[in-house]
C-alpha cells in the first residue's frame, strides 16, 4: 500500500491510523538499506516553497519539494545549497525526483562539506509528525537559535526512522563569482592525503579536496581572489607532483562527477567510509590486503568511496571502524547485513531509547539503521 | 524566578554524600564549607543566586564518572559548570544540588594539524584552545565575547556563537566528537576526528542541551588556518531602515563578510564617550569585516563601498592600518563595559529574520517609552541575532521586575516575527518560562522525551530550559 498525504494534517492523520511499519519515501532515489516495511509513505505530495528571504540567506520548503525546484529558485538570486547535496541516481541506478526532505533525512552532503559543513549544519528548522501522529516543530528559520534542544540535527540523518518530516528550513549561501581547480599528480594514498592536508591547512579557503587518480583542489570566489589563490596553492602543492589547472567550466563538470560518484555507477557494491584523514592510508592498505577495490577519496581524505564486486569489503570496513573509529555505510549492495555502522553498546542504547520515544509503535522503517 | 523547593530528604544526605564523594575524589576535590560555596552561587546572571549543597572539582573523566555514579545512586541533582560565564543562569545551582565543575580539566590531549583537529579536556577556556594551535597558524573559530574566560564545556552546553559565526558557524558546526559521562556514571564516546555520524546524530543533540543530557569531559574540535588578513570598514547611516537594507544588499551581492555588526544611536553615543573610537554622529552604524590577502580585502571592500554608496551613508571609513582597524572595533568591543559604566543593564539575545530589523527596532523604541527604561541595540546583523541592552537601576525597588517584563515582551516580539528567544546565550532559568511562547506542548514534550532517554531520573541541571509546569509530571514520576 502507498499512502500519499498532501498536507501535514493528512500526514498526521495517516500516521495516527497506521498499524504496520511504513518506509518513508521522497523521490525514491536513495534506496539504501533493507526495509522490513511492506507499505510506503510517499512524502512527495507535501511540496512547495513556503518562504525564501535572499537577504537573510534562509529558505523554508515543504519536505516533498523537488531539489531541482529549490535550486532553480535559488539560482534566480545567485544563491545555492552550499553543502552540495549528491544526486544518488547515477550511482544507484534509481529513477525519480530527489526531494529536499530526502536530502535532509539522509544528511546528504557533497565535496564542499569539508569547508562549509554538512547538510545538518545548514538545517535551521524542521516540522515533523512523530510516531503517535503528533505534529512537532523544532528550530526555526533564523541562522542562530539555541532555544531548547536541537532536534533538527537529530532528524537530519535519521533516514526517516524517527518521524516524518513535513517541512525544513535551510540556510542558503551566495554562489561564488567563479571557480577553478588544480589537479595534482600523486603517487600513492599517503601523498594524496599529504597534498590535500596541505591545501586544506592553508589560508586559501579550499572548497573541495578529492582524489580519483590525481588530487583535485577547488577554489571558489571572486575572480581576482581565485586567480591569486590558484597561484599560491600551485606553489604550495608543487612538491607533491605535477600541477595542472582546470578552468571554471571544467572544474564545475569535474566536481559534479565527483559529488555523484559517477565513476562507480557500474559497480555492484559501493561502501562509504568516514575516517580521520590521517588514518585513511592505513585503512586502505589494510583493506587492500584482503580485497580488490577502487577508491575515490573526498573531504581531504576523510571520506572514501569504495567500489568492489564483493560484499565482504563492506564487512571489513565496518569491522575496521568498530575497532579504529569512524563509520562505514553500505550504499549499494545486497543489504543482507545492516547498511549502517554498528554502534557501541552505550550509544546504541541511547539511539534505541530515542527511537522508542519518537516512534513507540515502531512504524517508521524500524531496523533500517540498527537491527534487533 | 520560581525554583523548586529544596528537597529535605536530599539535604539530609549531605554528610553521607560528602563521605562517599571524598572517598572517590579525595579531600581536595570536594568543597563543602559554606563560605567556599559562595563562589558557586551564581553565574554571569548575577541577579539570581543560590549556594549549592556541595561543589566538586574532579580531575579526570573517571573521577567525573565516579562522582556522577554516587549522586545517581543517592538521587542527588547535579549542576555541571564550566567557567560560570552563562548569561542565562545555565550554571545556577539549587540548594539541594551538587555543582560539578570541570575547571581542573584543562589539558590539550592531542593536536593533529594534518587532519585539522584538536582534542581537549572541556575545562579549557575557549581562547586557550586557539592559544594551543596558533603557533602553527591555526585557530578555533567560535568566539563568544567571554572567550578569555568561558570553558569549552559551557560552549558545548550552550552551543555558543560569537561575532564571527556568519562565516565560521557556531559551536555545533565546529564540534566533531565528545567523551560524555552519563548521569549513571557510564562513559560514552560520540563522534571523533572523523566527520558526521554513522547513525543518529547524537552529537548534534548534545550540543546546546544545556548540560541536561550528560557531562562532556573531552571534546574533539575543528581547527582552521588563520586567514592572511582581516580588515573592518565603518559605515554610518541616518536611519535603521537604510542600514538594514544595506546589510541585505551586501549579503545578496554574494559577499560573505566574516562579521557585520550593527549599533543604534544610543549605543554609538555611549561607546564613543567610553572608548573615543571616533564614531560619527548618526542613527545607525555598521562595522563590516572581510578577510583574505591585501588585494582580496581591497576588492571586497570596493564592492561593499559600491553597495553602501547606493544607500547614501553619512560616513564610510575604511581601516587602512591595524591602528585604524583597532579603533573601529574599540567602541563595539567595549559596548557592554560602556553601558555597564553608566547603568545596570540586562542583555537580551533574541534572533529575528533580518528583514524584520527596522520593524523590531521601532517596536522596541515604543516599548522603551512605555516601560520608561532606556534601551540600546547591538546586533550581529548578518545573522539576525539581536542584543538589546535594557538599562535599569538595581537599587530602585521594582526596577528589575519592570526590566524583566520589558525583556520578555521584546523576546515574545522576536518569536512573533518569525525568530526565537535566544540566539547564543541559551535558555537556562532566564528564558525558561518563555518557552511556551515559542513552543507548543507537543514540541516541548518531544524535547523532554530526549531528556527521559539520557537522564531518566531528571537529575542533571534541574529546573532549567523547560517551564516547571511543563516538566512537573516527569519530575514527580522520576522521584
Amino acid at each position: 500500500m502507498i499512502f500519499t498525504p498532501k498536507t501535514e494534517a493528512e500526514l498526521a492523520e495517516i500516521v495516527a491510523g497506521l498499524s504496520a511499519p511504513v518506509r518513508l519515501q521522497g523521490g525514491g532515489t536513495r534506496a539504501v538499506g533493507h526495509s522490513v516495511a511492506q507499505d510506503v509513505l510517499d512524502m512527495s505530495g507535501i511540496r512547495g516553497v513556503v518562504d525564501y528571504e535572499p537577504g537573510a540567506l534562509t529558505l523554508v520548503a515543504k519536505a516533498g519539494t523537488p531539489v531541482a525546484e529549490i535550486e532553480a529558485l535559488l539560482a534566480t538570486e545567485k544563491q545555492r545549497l552550499s553543502f552540495e547535496p549528491m544526486d544518488h541516481r547515477v550511482l544507484l541506478g534509481t529513477q525519480g525526483t530527489p526531494t529536499i526532505g530526502g536530502v535532509v533525512a539522509a544528511n546528504v552532503s557533497g565535496p564542499r562539506r569539508i569547508s562549509v559543513g554538512a547538510c545538518r549544519d545548514f538545517a535551521l528548522g524542521v516540522r515533523f509528525v512523530d510516531g503517535m501522529g503528533r505534529a512537532v516543530k523544532n528550530g526555526g528559520r533564523v541562522m542562530k537559535n539555541v532555544t531548547g534542544y536541537d532536534l533538527v540535527k537529530l532528524m537530519a540523518g535519521s533516514w526517516g526512522t524517527l518521524g516524518a518530516m513535513s517541512e525544513v528550513s535551510l540556510k542558503v549561501m551566495p554562489c561564488p563569482e567563479t571557480e577553478a581547480t588544480l589537479a595534482v599528480s600523486v603517487t600513492d594514498a599517503a601523498a594524496a592525503i599529504g597534498a590535500m592536508s596541505a591545501a586544506l591547512g592553508s589560508a586559501y579557503e579550499v572548497t573541495g579536496a578529492a582524489q580519483n587518480g590525481p588530487v583535485y583542489v577547488r577554489i571558489e570566489g571572486f575572480a581576482p581572489s581565485v586567480a591569486y589563490r590558484l597561484d599560491a596553492l600551485e606553489a604550495l602543492l608543487a612538491r607533491f607532483g605535477a600541477v595542472e589547472r582546470l578552468d571554471a567550466e571544467a572544474s564545475g563538470a569535474l566536481w559534479q562527477g565527483l559529488r555523484d560518484v559517477r565513476a562507480f555507477a557500474a559497480s555492484a557494491f559501493v561502501t562509504r567510509v568516514s575516517l580521520r584523514p590521517t588514518d585513511m592510508p592505513a585503512f586502505l592498505a589494510a583493506a587492500r590486503a584482503g580485497h580488490s577495490f577502487e577508491a575515490q577519496l573526498d573531504w581531504g581524505g576523510g571520506l572514501a568511496w569504495l567500489a568492489s564486486d564483493k560484499e565482504s569489503l563492506a564487512d571489513f570496513a565496518q569491522s575496521y571502524c568498530t575497532a579504529h573509529g569512524g563509520h562505514a555505510t553500505r550504499i549499494k549492495g545486497s543489504f543482507e547485513a545492516c547498511a549502517f555502522q554498528p554502534e557501541a553498546a552505550g550509544v546504541a542504547r541511547l539511539s534505541r531509547g530515542l527511537r522508542q520515544r519518537f516512534d513507540p509503535k515502531g512504524l517508521f522503517n524500524p531496523e533500517l539503521m540498527a537491527r534487533g | 524566578m520560581q525554583m523548586p523547593q529544596p528537597n529535605p530528604v536530599i539535604l539530609a544526605k549531605k554528610a553521607r554524600l560528602v563521605e562517599r564523594l571524598t572517598a572517590a575524589l579525595g579531600k581536595g576535590g570536594v568543597i563543602a564549607e559554606e563560605i567556599a560555596l559562595k563562589a558557586y552561587e551564581c553565574d554571569a546572571l548575577t541577579a539570581y543566586r543560590c549556594p549549592p549543597m556541595l561543589a566538586l572539582l574532579p580531575r579526570t573523566t573517571e573521577e567525573v564518572a565516579a562522582a556522577l555514579k554516587i549522586c545517581h545512586e543517592m538521587d542527588v541533582p547535579v549542576v555541571p559548570r564550566g567557567s560560570g560565564t552563562s548569561l542565562a543562569g545555565g550554571a545556577m545551582p539549587t540548594a539541594d544540588s551538587v555543582i560539578l565543575g570541570v575547571s581542573r580539566m584543562a589539558a590539550v590531549l592531542e593536536t593533529d594539524f594534518a587532519s585539522r583537529v584538536i582534542r581537549v579536556q572541556t575545562g579549557r577556556t575557549n581562547l586557550s584552545v586557539t592559544g594551543a594551535v596558533e603557533g602553527e597558524g591555526f585557530f578555533y573559530a567560535p568566539d563568544p565575547s567571554s572567550q578569555l574566560a568561558c570553558a569549552i564545556a559551557g560552549n558545548i552546553a550552550m552551543n555558543s556563537g560569537g561575532a564571527h559565526c556568519l562565516k565560521y558557524g557556531v559551536t555545533t558546526n565546529n564540534l566533531m566528537g565528545v567523551t560524555m559521562v552519563m548521569m549513571d556514571g557510564e562513559i560514552v564516546e560520540i563522534g571523533g576526528a572523523h566527520l558526521d555520524a554513522g547513525g543518529l546524530d547524537l552529537l548534534g543533540l548534545i550540543c546546546g542541551s544545556e548540560g541536561q543530557l550528560g557531562v562532556v569531559t573531552e571534546a574533539t574540535l575543528r581547527i582552521l588556518h588563520k586567514p592572511e588578513g582581516a580588515r573592518p570598514v565603518l559605515i554610518g547611516f541616518d536611519s535603521n531602515e537604510v542600514a538594514g537594507a544595506c546589510v541585505s544588499d551586501i549579503i545578496k551581492a554574494g559577499i560573505l563578510p566574516v562579521a557585520i555588526e550593527f549599533m543604534d544611536r544610543m549605543l554609538i553615543g555611549v561607546c564613543e564617550d567610553y572608548a573615543h573610537a571616533g564614531y560619527p554622529d548618526c542613527e545607525a552604524l555598521l562595522i563590516v569585516e572581510v578577510e583574505g590577502s591585501e588585494a582580496e580585502i581591497e576588492h571586497q571592500l570596493g564592492l561593499i563601498h559600491e553597495i553602501a554608496k547606493r544607500h547614501n551613508p553619512v560616513e564610510f571609513r575604511k581601516a587602512t592600518s591595524a591602528d585604524e582597524a583597532g579603533r573601529i572595533w574599540a567602541g563595539r568591543k567595549a559596548a557592554f563595559s560602556a553601558i555597564g559604566k553608566i547603568s545596570d543593564y540586562m542583555c537580551l539575545d533574541g534572533t529575528i529574520p533580518v528583514s524584520q530589523l527596522p520593524y523590531v527596532l521601532k517596536r522596541i523604541g515604543e516599548m522603551s517609552q512605555h516601560y520608561g527604561l532606556a534601551v540600546g541595540n547591538v546586533f550581529h546583523a548578518g545573522d539576525g541575532n539581536m542584543h538589546p541592552l535594557i538599562l535599569y537601576d538595581a537599587n530602585k525597588p521594582g526596577d528589575l521586575e519592570i526590566c524583566e517584563a520589558f525583556g520578555a515582551e521584546v523576546l515574545k516580539l522576536c518569536v512573533e516575527v518569525g525568530g526565537c528567544l535566544t540566539g547564543e546565550h541559551g535558555v537556562g532559568i532566564e528564558k525558561r518560562d518563555l518557552m511556551v511562547d515559542q513552543f507548543g506542548p507537543e514540541d516541548l514534550d518531544m524535547q523532554m522525551a530526549v531528556k527521559d532517554v539520557f537522564d531518566p531520573k531528571w537529575l542533571l541541571n534541574p529546573a532549567k530550559v523547560f517551564p516547571l509546569a511543563s516538566s512537573e509530571a516527569r519530575r514527580i514520576a522520576a522521584e
